[in-house]
C-alpha cells in the first residue's frame, strides 16, 4: 500500500483551539447540553415562582393559618384552609406506600433473583406495562369495579375488627382515602418494581458469590447482601413512587369521595390537594378563591420539594457508606 | 530462561509438606457442562490434606470451572450440568440429598477479582461467623482479631475496624476476603487466581499468606502463573484441552510440584512449563 498517498488525502492539521473545539462538535455538543440543563433549572423557578405569586392574595389573607384551617367554604364566608386537602395527599400516599413496598420489592426480588428465565421477561414485561396504563383507566376500574369487590368487604371487616382505633371509624363508605389509597397503592406497585429489579440486576455477581460460598442461604444472600448494596437505589425507586402518589390526581378523585371530612378514619371519604385543584378551578370565580387553589398547588409543590430533597440525602448517605460502588 | 528462574524457586523452597499423605478431597470423572458445551471431561485428582494443590493451564481450558465444581459454585451458572463426583473427607458432594450450604462452609472460596462486601473492615469478616449464629460481641472481636491476623492484614487495619472494607487497597481487600473465608475455619480454601488484579508486592503477600495458611488448610489454587505455582504449590495439576474440535479442558498430568516442573511426563506440560507453548 502507498501510505505516502493516503497520508496525503487526510486533510492538513490546523492550529487554533477555537476553530478545533467547534469543528469537533465538542463545543456545539457542549452549548447545547449546557443550554437544555439550564431551562430545566429556570423552568423549576419558573413554577415556583408563578404560584408564588399568583397566590399573594390567598398567602395575604390567611398567612400561616392556611395550612392548619379547614374552612372551605367559597360561596359564603370566602374562607379557606386547605388542612383537609393536606391529610389527605399525606393518608393516602403513606398509605400507597405500605401497602405497595413490600410488594413491589418482593416482586423485584423475585423478578431478579429467582424467577426461572422463561418467566423473567413475561413477567418483567407485565410489570412495565402496568407502569404504563393510563391513570384514568385505573379511576375507572376503581370506582366500577375494585370499590364494590374489593374495598367494601375490607372496609366492613376492618371497621368491625378494628373500629374502636379512630383511623378505621365507621359508618363505611365505598368511595374513601381507604380506596384511594389502595388504588394508588397499585398504581404505584409497577414503578417501584421495575426501578427496583434494575437495581438488583446492576449489583455485581460477585457479591452474591462471596455470600453463596461463606455458606449463606439464598435468602441471608438477598436480605443481608443485596438489599443493604442495592439500598439507595431501591430507595430512589420508593421516592419515584411517592411522587406519583403524591401528585396522582385524576384516579383519586374518581374513587376519594371528593368530601371535606374532618376526621382522620381511612374508611370515609376525602379530599387530596391535586383532586381539590383539578375538580374546582373551573368554577373558581372570585380571585381569592381562585389564588386559594394555586396556593394549595404551591403546597404541594413545597412538598413534593421538601420530600425529594430529603430522599437525596438519604441517597447520598447510603451512597457514601457503599463508597464507590453503588452509582445507581 | 524462564526454566533456569523456576529450578531456583524449587530448590530453594523448604519442603514443609507432609510426608503422609492424607486425602482430603477425591475428584472422580468429573465432567460439567454449561447446556451442550462441555468445558471440563473425565478429570480426576486427589487433593491432599494441608497443602497446597495448584491448577495451571492455558486460558479457557476450565480451571475455574474445576475449581467452582469443588464446592458447587457451578450451580449458580444457569444451564451448567455436573457428571461424575467429589468426595470431601470421603462424602459425595454431588448427592441429592447434601446440604450445599454445609458444604460451603466447610470449602471457603477466594475470588479473582477482591469482593468486600461494602461494610465496615469488622462487619466483612463478621459476616460468615454471624450466618453460623455467633452474636456475643466477645466471641466476634475475638473472631475477628485472629482471622485478621491470620490474613496478615491486622497490624494495617486494627485501628480502623470500622471503615468501609472498600477504603483498603487492592491487595488489603484480598486479604480481607481471605480473612472473612478463614473467619468461619473452613477446612479447604479454594483461590481463583487471587493475585491477578494485584501488583506485585501485594502478590508475594498474599503467596506467603498461603504458606502459613496452608499448616492449617488445605488449598486449592487456580494460577495462570507458572512462577507463583513453583513457588508456592505442593502438587500441580496441569490442565489442557484435550479435543480440539469440542474445546473440552481436563487435567493431563498431575505430581508433586518439583515433578512438574523438572521433570514432566507429558511433552504438553513440558512445552507450556518452559514457555514454549502457543
Amino acid at each position: 500500500m502507498n501510505l505516502a498517498l493516503q497520508k496525503s488525502e487526510l486533510p492538513a492539521p490546523r492550529i487554533g483551539v477555537i476553530r478545533r473545539l467547534w469543528d469537533h462538535g465538542d463545543g456545539s455538543y457542549r452549548f447545547f447540553l449546557v443550554v437544555a440543563s439550564l431551562l430545566l433549572i429556570g423552568l423549576v423557578m419558573a413554577i415556583g415562582y408563578e404560584l408564588w405569586q399568583n397566590s399573594a392574595l390567598s398567602r395575604h389573607a390567611f398567612g400561616w393559618k392556611f395550612l392548619t384551617t379547614s374552612d372551605w367554604d367559597p360561596a359564603i364566608e370566602n374562607k379557606f384552609g386547605a388542612l383537609p386537602f393536606i391529610l389527605g395527599t399525606l393518608m393516602t400516599s403513606i398509605l400507597a406506600l405500605i401497602v405497595a413496598i413490600p410488594l413491589s420489592i418482593g416482586t423485584a426480588i423475585f423478578l431478579a433473583e429467582l424467577a426461572p428465565d422463561w418467566l423473567r421477561q413475561p413477567l418483567g414485561f407485565l410489570v412495565e406495562l402496568l407502569a404504563a396504563v393510563p391513570s384514568v383507566i385505573y379511576g375507572l376500574w376503581g370506582l366500577f369495579v375494585f370499590i364494590p369487590v374489593f374495598v367494601r368487604p375490607a372496609a366492613q371487616f376492618l371497621n368491625r375488627e378494628f373500629g374502636f382505633l379512630p383511623l378505621f371509624a365507621g359508618p363505611i363508605f365505598g368511595p374513601s382515602r381507604f380506596a384511594a389509597g389502595i388504588l394508588l397503592a397499585i398504581m404505584v406497585f409497577p414503578t417501584i418494581a421495575a426501578v427496583s429489579r434494575d437495581v438488583l440486576r446492576a449489583i455485581p455477581n460477585s457479591q452474591r458469590e462471596a455470600a453463596l460460598a461463606m455458606g449463606a442461604t439464598q435468602w441471608e444472600m438477598i436480605s443481608q447482601i443485596l438489599l443493604p448494596y442495592g439500598g439507595s437505589g431501591l430507595l430512589g425507586a420508593i421516592i419515584l413512587g411517592l411522587g406519583r402518589a403524591l401528585g396522582e390526581t385524576i384516579a383519586v378523585t374518581m374513587v376519594i369521595g371528593n368530601n371535606l371530612d374532618l376526621s382522620i378514619s381511612l374508611l370515609h371519604p376525602g379530599y387530596t390537594m391535586a383532586s381539590v385543584i383539578a375538580n374546582e378551578f373551573t368554577e373558581a370565580t372570585s380571585d381569592l378563591y381562585l389564588q386559594a387553589l394555586i396556593e394549595i398547588g404551591l403546597i404541594l409543590f413545597a412538598i413534593t420539594l421538601v420530600i425529594n430533597f430529603i430522599a437525596r440525602l438519604l441517597i447520598w448517605r447510603l451512597a457514601r457508606q457503599t463508597k464507590g460502588e453503588a452509582h445507581l | 530462561m524462564l526454566m533456569t528462574s523456576q529450578v531456583s524457586f524449587l530448590i530453594n523452597k523448604k519442603h514443609e509438606k507432609n510426608d503422609e499423605k492424607t486425602l482430603k478431597m477425591k475428584i472422580e470423572n468429573l465432567s460439567v457442562y454449561y447446556r451442550n458445551f462441555r468445558a471440563i471431561e473425565m478429570v480426576n485428582l486427589p487433593i491432599y490434606a494441608q497443602s497446597i494443590t495448584a491448577i495451571i493451564g492455558p486460558s479457557g481450558c476450565g480451571k475455574s470451572t474445576l475449581l467452582r465444581a469443588l464446592n458447587r459454585m457451578n450451580d449458580l451458572v444457569p444451564g451448567a450440568r455436573t457428571e461424575g463426583q467429589v468426595f470431601l473427607d470421603g462424602m459425595p458432594i454431588y448427592v441429592p440429598n447434601v446440604d450445599v450450604v454445609e458444604i460451603r462452609r466447610r470449602i471457603g472460596m477466594v475470588f479473582q477479582r477482591p469482593n468486600p462486601f461494602p461494610k465496615s473492615i469488622y462487619d466483612n469478616v463478621a459476616y460468615g461467623p454471624r450466618l453460623l449464629g455467633i452474636h456475643s460481641r466477645a466471641k466476634l472481636d475475638e473472631i475477628v482479631e485472629r482471622s485478621l491476623l491470620a490474613a496478615a492484614l491486622w497490624d494495617e487495619v486494627n485501628d480502623k475496624l470500622d471503615q468501609s472494607g472498600l477504603s483498603l487497597s487492592g491487595g488489603q481487600q484480598q486479604r480481607l476476603c481471605i480473612a472473612r473465608a478463614i473467619a468461619i475455619q473452613p477446612e479447604v480454601i479454594l483461590m481463583d487466581e487471587p493475585a491477578s488484579a494485584l501488583d506485585p508486592i501485594a502478590t508475594l503477600k498474599i503467596e506467603e499468606l498461603m504458606g502459613a495458611l496452608k499448616k492449617a488448610y488445605t488449598i486449592v489454587i487456580v494460577t495462570h502463573n507458572m512462577q507463583q505455582a513453583a513457588r508456592v504449590s505442593d502438587y500441580t495439576a496441569m490442565m489442557m484441552l484435550s479435543d480440539q474440535a469440542e474445546r473440552s479442558g481436563t487435567v493431563i498430568e498431575f505430581g508433586e510440584t518439583e515433578q512438574i516442573f523438572l521433570n514432566p511426563k507429558d511433552k504438553r506440560t513440558e512445552d507450556y512449563v518452559t514457555g514454549r507453548f502457543g
